[in-house]
């Protein structure tokens, strides 16, 4: 029976699936089915790298199981649905964190290593899979393979950041690291171009081991890149690290289409740009506001209303050929496409450990819009164009539109990484970029 | 205080939701399934979460009743129990083969109403006790979609009662839960409508009738009472004509 209930995070594309599998127990062989099968945590990736029309979906948050934690070295060995949520519920009141978290914490550990995702301490620890140790490769013809960097070590180093292509991975050891106060010191500081944001990531990267920047997209001339740069440090004095998480506010029905416009979103844009006074603010925040500002708000993707909406995150050089960043913001300014959330941050040097990786050195910058058709993708195609003659990639679990040439040339270490995809999976994103090209 | 809980069919999907959050509360865990080797799984689970102890007992077979005291031996000392096993029978392939009702009314009411009998009598003895039995708010009114299993739920919800008649002046708490439509593995292959609810949160609601609230007949969840009083209140005349 085809089943269509299975959305990714931006709402599109609307696609059906063959089979939707709960995946309970992983000591288990993979179901054998005809037609291909993809790995599905929570389903926040954007676009269809999440997604398989007309195959299987294996959904993995039925593999739920702690296997062992050590508080003494922070050590984490749990089943690959587990999510970031419930590592911080585990874990933090042991006094151990995440070592690299995304914007949300409801992504699973398997969807976490499968798209290498990156956080606000870039530049001081690199990506995901950095602190990944092992984890076992479960493939569609039974055999299974613990993963490590010196185990197999090409499945690893695959497999991170494989878009789950390489076969389902079943369970996984992490390193955490250590805090002694779930609080967090927090600098906000207004940027008025682009020159002062990159002036304060500069200043701030060895000071802050976070950083990242709210931009204003629809500031244009001088204004552009004006925004609030905001860096933090895991507080050092100790206090009471338990917590108990809060209940979020739900978003039971689409929003109607016309809500998130251009009025709307100056109007946020004003409020969050003047949310104090002056140019400087110092506090102290929980982490759960600071590093998921947007979970607090269930579904809060609903807010686009019915048609979805697009996500663009490209990294590029930070001088390129044309300070591309500038090139882009202006070009969004200029549109009258407002973008809702515009986040930018500098990549550290760290090398990616997977072969797909989308983190490299240079200067990443996320953007929403709202699905308003061709005008919206005219828009990202021109956004593309920059990204692609300086060099630049854009990051796969964002995208539901790149073109297959694009990709190509994103990619690198295609051909390295093809041998490794398990015969029996694919997703709609990778078929998407092997055709049209 | 911490208790040490027993859980026969630890591996349902709601049994294991609810030894989560008495893994959280700190208890100790004695698991009891078919298949041990997949308790091994929970087992680490279990302690990572907080469990003071978690024991896996030797496989447990609901057709075997001569081994259920050897099991509750290995079990050691326990203050509660919960039997979360039951199997959902197809329907049609009972109505044509007598002896396939007969073995399944022997897993869902007969297995259960042996070990009651056994953990009744331990929990006399050493007075005190929670006995804590999953049965189905299918037992509450026959129906032609499943009566086999639910004659099965329907005895043992009575049998219940009546143990717990016999056990109240003895301080030894014997409470039924009634869940309705839980998305578990056992219901995979039924279309699921708006009242299913997750395992996790029948575990939540088994968890706090455990724990906290001194109820007798608990629903999962508790708006299964409400249904259930207007699906009995419906006149057998007219019942019998509808297709449930």
């Amino acid at each position: 029976m085809p089943d269509s209930s299975i959305h990714s995070w931006g709402l599109l594309p609307t696609v059906s699936h063959t089979h939707v599998i709960p995946l309970r127990d992983r000591r288990q062989t993979l179901p054998s089915i005809e037609g291909s099968m993809l790995p599905h945590g929570l389903g926040r990736s954007y676009g269809d790298s999440c997604l398989n029309e007309d195959g299987a979906l294996l959904l993995t948050r039925g593999l739920d199981h702690w296997i062992d934690f050590d508080p003494e070295t922070g050590l984490l060995q749990c089943e690959a649905g587990i999510s970031l949520a419930e590592i911080l519920e585990l874990a933090s009141p042991k006094g151990w964190f995440l070592p690299v978290t995304p914007g949300t914490r409801f992504v699973t550990v398997g969807g976490a290593i499968a798209n290498d995702v990156h956080g606000k301490n870039h530049h001081r620890t690199g990506s995901f899979g950095r602190w990944v140790r092992d984890f076992e490769l479960l493939r569609s013809d039974g055999s299974r393979r613990n993963c490590s960097r010196t185990e197999n070590a090409t499945w690893f180093r695959a497999s991170i950041g494989g878009l789950g292509l390489t076969g389902l991975i079943t369970r996984a050891t992490l390193q955490l690291r250590p805090i002694v106060s779930p609080l967090i010191d927090v600098e906000q500081i207004r940027a008025r171009n682009l020159s002062e944001f990159f002036a304060l990531a500069d200043e701030s990267d060895s000071t802050h081991e976070y950083t990242v920047s709210w931009v204003d997209c629809l500031a244009t001339g001088d204004a552009v890149g004006s925004g609030i740069f905001i860096r933090g440090n895991h507080s050092e004095t100790p206090s009471d690290l338990t917590w108990k998480p809060r209940p979020t506010l739900p978003i039971p029905i689409h929003a109607p289409g016309w809500l998130l416009n251009k009025a709307s979103v100056q109007a946020f844009n004003f409020l969050y740009g003047h949310k104090f006074s002056g140019d400087y603010h110092a506090s102290q925040e929980h982490f759960l506001p600071f590093f998921y500002p947007l979970d607090s708000v269930n579904d809060w993707n609903r807010l686009y209303g019915k048609r979805g909406f697009y996500q663009h995150q490209c990294v590029v050089p930070r001088e390129g050929r044309s300070g591309p960043i500038h090139d882009i913001l202006s070009r969004i300014g200029n549109s009258g496409q407002a973008s809702f959330l515009a986040v930018l941050k500098v990549f550290g040097d760290q090398p990616a450990e997977g072969l797909l990786s989308f983190p490299r050195p240079g200067v990443t910058l996320a953007l929403d819009f709202p699905n308003r058709g061709q005008r919206t993708l005219d828009l990202m195609n021109e956004l593309d164009e920059i990204v692609m003659s300086n060099g630049g990639s854009l990051y796969p679990a964002k995208d539901a539109r790149m073109s297959g040439a694009h990709f190509k040339t994103f990619t690198p270490a295609l051909d390295l990484f093809t041998p490794y995809i398990d015969p029996a999976f694919s997703s709609s994103f990778w078929r998407r970029v092997q055709e049209n090209s | 205080m911490t208790q040490t809980t027993l859980i026969l069919g630890a591996t349902s999907a709601m049994a294991e939701h609810t030894a989560r959050l008495l893994a959280d509360d700190g208890d100790t865990l004695l698991l009891a399934a078919r298949n041990p080797e997949a308790l091994e799984t929970l087992a680490a689970d279990l302690s990572t979460r907080g469990a003071a102890a978690v024991k896996v007992l030797p496989a447990f077979d609901a057709l075997a009743p001569d081994t259920f005291p050897e099991l509750l031996t290995a079990a050691g000392s326990f203050d509660r129990v919960l039997i979360a096993y039951g199997n959902l029978p197809d329907q049609a392939a009972c109505e044509a083969d007598p002896k396939l009702a007969a073995k399944e009314i022997e897993v869902n009411l007969g297995s259960v109403i042996h070990l009651c009998t056994l953990i009744a009598n331990h929990f006399v003895e050493q007075g005190h006790g929670t006995l804590a039995v999953i049965t189905s708010v299918a037992g509450l009114r026959g129906r032609q979609s499943n009566y086999v299993y639910g004659s099965a739920k329907g005895g043992l919800n009575l049998f219940l009662q009546g143990l717990r008649n016999r056990l109240a002046p003895k301080n030894i708490r014997v409470l039924t839960l009634l869940p309705g439509f839980v998305d578990t593995p056992m219901t995979a292959d039924i279309k699921k409508g708006p009242l299913f609810v997750p395992a996790a949160k029948a575990g939540e609601c088994i968890h706090k009738a455990l724990t906290k609230c001194k109820n007798d007949i608990v629903y999962v969840p508790f708006f299964w009472r409400y249904i259930m009083w207007i699906i009995r209140s419906i006149p057998e005349c007219i019942f019998k004509k509808m297709k449930l």
